[in-house]
């Protein structure tokens, strides 16, 4: 019988399999940063171990980093300590480390691929657990604790259950001015946040071939939103021409033999997959959460669900929770639901691509008053990008505030918070009581959504913004 | 790893779904750098109303949390199973946990042990009609007993031996070193590295 790609990849990595026992797996890529690694560096430092492989180990700072006045010092001391434990611990093991204010910084899922460390047929692996961003690429991703961070900085392995495998076959074409970020919303209101749990997820069908990379890395980065540990989608050339050329790429020869291999990593025709789930892309429009976990989203056009309209007693109590907690009544639709807040940025989507198309959205137009916008790119490298593109200047001409690179206000970190009872429309992950700031209340949204709903104060799609250019008369 | 055979306990009934890591600790708790000294952080935002179940002084000292589904879902974060055993618990029930949780949980000791959501919802009437209700949670016998219940569980052989025994993964994978250098040595050429030679 043939098998998945998710399969493949893992036999590949098999150090060791014997009965009775998890399979140990060799581990290709060791993403650092400061939040999750000081309790392993500790351990290591207490039984006199080492790092086994710094060749293939690499650290940023991301999570706490400020994202105004980088030159200064950090002001939170208790931040502060938590960079410098990661700067220590780096130099004392002799990790390479991209520190705040150097060019290579960034949230780690961004920097990975960026460098072309990340590649197809790769296990990678990191505290945090969007690090199933990765898996765009064709390789096996996912989040670790920090107990496995230091088994894999000891040992460069991890012994992992075998997980089974969904896929998630993708029909049809998007629609105009539907995004990766509607698409994989909607998957997960389907399936449920626990809908994946035990599984890997693999998308597939036409609507993923026709992704670009940066989409791609959106849909993966949100699988462990549906439970699952990991998402991945089969590389084509799509994914080799993102590659060629970055700086860990391989080169000539290496290429070459790289990509042979790259391409036998697909699921064999015959197969087969412990659950499947069908989505025809063409029915979606775009996807906002209204709820407290990435599950309970509706189409933009919907009304907020009425608690009592649930058959399942315990997502009956979540949903009533979640609306008390959201300050929402049901039935109300969510186009009139207003925010103060707007931030654009993140690991899912915080790259180029997404810079592009908020500012395409916002682009001679300004952010509504009483509203704050914040965009953040999802590394240094990405902020350059967009500055030399000119991105920065169509963020500031409307109102928005354009900041450095860093985790930011997709989880309050940092300085980047919503305040109690502040309503956000946000380009990342979690929608998640107090996620954004203590009291903060967070609608997930695309980029587009995000610039729309900027201008006009409330939940809205771009297409909302040209209607209502249609109806206000020229030069009001 | 404290080793974990049987644990009996009072417990807090938790009638919530979906209980992500963000409220088990919220992220500003995870600027510390120790293992310790989370306690306070645990399920920071609901403890400040006073009628939350963890807050209500009949629930002090117990050391079972039994939780609706999809416990521990979201970030990462060892964080919040450290916080849950800084607070006392020993064991958390749910009818399904999130992954990279429930992996953090069996690495520490805090035993999580799935069960039907009908004996959660057992448990739930039993402790929440008497507070004193006593659990156990017995991972030699795999089973967990209340009054009037007993209930098997699952768990997988090699992890129950290793919580059984208090064991350390990484001693137990240096154990298998050669097998590691033998990887290494096919691995091919075209991988990337971080560090130029």
């Amino acid at each position: 019988m043939g098998r998945t790609l998710a399969e493949k990849v893992w036999d590949d990595h098999v150090v060791r399999r014997a009965e009775g026992e998890p399979d140990l797996l060799f581990i290709d890529l060791h993403l650092l940063h400061e939040v999750t690694s000081p309790q392993a560096f500790d351990g290591l430092r207490k039984n006199g171990r080492r790092v086994r492989r710094l060749d293939l180990t690499i650290a940023t700072e991301d999570h706490n980093t400020p994202t105004l006045d980088i030159d200064k010092p950090i002001a939170d001391p208790v931040s502060r300590v938590q960079l410098e434990t990661l700067r220590k611990n780096c130099a004392e093991f002799g990790v390479r480390l991209h520190p705040l204010g150097d060019v290579e910084q960034g949230v780690v899922h961004v920097v990975g691929p960026q460098l072309g460390l990340t590649q197809p047929g790769m296990t990678v692996v990191c505290g945090d657990s969007h690090t199933s961003t990765h898996g765009a690429f064709g390789g096996l991703a996912f989040g670790i604790g920090t107990s496995q961070v230091e088994h894999v900085l000891a040992t460069q392995t991890l012994p992992m259950a075998r997980p089974k495998t969904m896929a998630i076959t993708v029909d049809g074409e998007l629609p105009e001015g539907v995004t990766a970020k509607d698409l994989i919303l909607a998957i997960i209101a389907k399936i449920g946040t626990g809908g994946g749990q035990g599984y890997v997820l693999e998308y597939r069908g036409e609507a993923i071939e026709k992704l670009s990379m940066e989409a791609r890395m959106t849909i993966c980065n949100m699988s462990i939103e549906a439970g699952a540990r990991a998402g991945m989608i089969a590389p084509d050339e799509t994914t080799f021409a993102y590659l060629e050329g970055r700086p860990h790429a391989p080169k000539g020869e290496d290429w070459d033999a790289a990509v042979a291999y790259w391409k036998t990593l697909r699921s064999d025709d015959d197969a087969e997959f412990d659950a499947e789930v069908v989505i025809d892309a063409s029915e979606l429009s775009p996807f906002v959460t209204w709820g407290t976990n990435p599950g309970q989203g509706a189409p933009l056009s919907a009304s907020v669900p009425d608690p009592a309209s649930y058959e399942d007693a315990s997502e009956r109590l979540a949903a009533e929770k979640a609306l008390e907690y959201m300050g929402l009544e049901a039935g109300q639709t969510l186009r009139s639901i207003n925010v103060d807040t707007v931030f654009v940025g993140s690991c899912t989507n915080g790259r180029i691509e997404d810079l592009r198309a908020a500012a395409d959205v916002i682009k001679g137009r300004k952010v509504a008053d009483g509203v704050r916008m914040l965009v953040v790119p999802g590394s240094a490298r990405v902020g350059l990008q967009a500055v030399s593109e000119g991105l920065d200047v169509v963020f500031k001409e409307a109102g928005a505030e354009w900041r450095h690179a860093g985790c930011s206000m997709c989880l309050g970190m940092n300085p980047d918070q919503l305040a109690p009872g502040e309503r956000s429309a946000s380009t990342s992950n979690r929608n998640f009581e107090g996620r954004q700031g203590k009291g903060g209340r967070t609608h997930l949204v695309s980029p587009q959504v995000a610039a729309a709903t900027a201008v006009l104060g409330h939940l809205a799609s771009p297409a909302d913004l040209a209607a209502a250019d249609d109806r206000t008369p020229a030069g009001v | 790893m404290e080793a974990f055979t049987t644990h009996t306990g009072r417990a807090v009934p938790l009638r919530r779904s979906n209980v992500d890591t963000d409220q088990i600790i919220p992220a500003h708790w995870l600027k510390k750098v120790t293992r310790d000294g989370f306690e306070d952080g645990l399920f920071e935002a609901w403890r400040k109303d006073p009628e939350f179940v963890l807050n209500r002084p009949e629930r002090a000292g117990a050391t079972v949390l039994v939780a609706g589904p999809d416990f521990g879902t979201g970030s990462s974060r060892e964080h919040a199973v450290w916080a849950l055993q800084n607070y006392g618990f020993k064991a958390v029930i749910s009818s399904r946990f999130a992954d990279i949780f429930r992996g953090n949980s069996l690495k520490n000791g805090l035993l999580t042990v799935v069960l039907d959501q009908k004996i959660v919802d057992a448990l739930w009437e039993l402790t929440e009609a008497d507070p004193t209700a006593e659990i156990t949670v017995d991972l030699e016998a795999r089973e967990v007993r209340a009054e009037g219940l007993n209930a098997p569980f699952e768990l997988d052989e090699n992890a129950r031996w290793r919580l059984l025994n208090g064991l350390d993964d990484i001693s137990l994978t240096l154990r298998n070193e050669a097998d590691i250098a033998a990887y290494e040595a096919k691995r091919p050429s075209f991988k990337p590295r971080t560090l130029t030679a």
